[in-house]
């Protein structure tokens, strides 16, 4: 019984986190300006890190755990560089 | 997962579940807003209830599973929790003072004018001389 409630609680999840993460794509693709496209791209990984826990909880692993802890660390990284990009034209100075 | 697990407590699925579907609801709820707003500043906004309370619950109930499934206390869930809600304020005043930037610089209509105080030196200095 409770295997079935958790089982389809994680699946639901998923799926609400999958939609999260179409709407993160839309608006990246389709984004007026870059500093949207930039928004867009921070959202998604955000979004794919919960997926992934996610995905730890259903398979019991602990090594999804560290893909979350990477993809939140260099997608820390990898935004914050593209703010520096817009607003001044060039990364390092 | 049926394998791994095959006695787990009623309460540890339904505080399991309970979070799971708290987080990625509102996680869910911010990506349509961030879809749906209509200006860049308000869309800025929308993305944090994903980065506050949708990581703050997956990441409560990976703990929670994972303490009660290996008998024994499981927190390194946490780094998540605390990295994420420690850069996305960082990362969001850098994206809102480079559109700001943009805008202004392209004379767009509906952002305000330059405070002097706030602004870079070199426009404080050419306000000075002006």
């Amino acid at each position: 019984m409770s295997l079935v409630i958790l089982s389809w609680s994680v699946t639901i999840a998923q799926i609400m986190l999958a939609l999260a993460m179409a709407c993160a794509c839309v608006r990246m693709f389709r984004g007026p300006r870059a500093q949207d496209r930039v928004m867009g791209l921070d959202t998604l990984y955000i979004n794919s890190m919960l997926l992934l826990l996610t995905h730890g909880i259903r398979t019991g692993t602990a090594i999804y755990f560290e893909a979350a802890l990477i993809i939140g660390l260099l997608g820390f990284v990898s935004s914050v560089a593209l703010a520096k990009f817009l607003m001044r034209g060039e990364v390092i100075e | 997962m049926t394998d791994a697990t095959p006695d787990l407590p009623l309460w540890t699925s339904l505080m399991v579940s309970f979070f799971l579907l708290v987080g990625a609801g509102l996680t869910l709820t911010g990506s349509i807003g961030f879809l749906r707003f209509k200006t860049f500043y308000e869309r800025l906004h929308a993305p944090t209830l994903g980065t506050s309370w949708g990581t703050g619950g997956i990441v409560m109930a990976s703990m929670i599973y994972f303490t009660v499934t290996q008998q024994r206390p499981v927190f390194h869930e946490i780094l998540v929790g605390i990295f994420v809600t420690v850069t996305t304020p960082v990362t969001l005043m850098l994206l809102a003072r480079a559109a700001l930037h943009r805008d202004r610089s392209e004379g767009h209509p509906e952002v305000p004018g330059s405070s002097s105080l706030t602004e870079t030196p070199e426009t404080f200095i050419d306000q000075k001389k002006s």
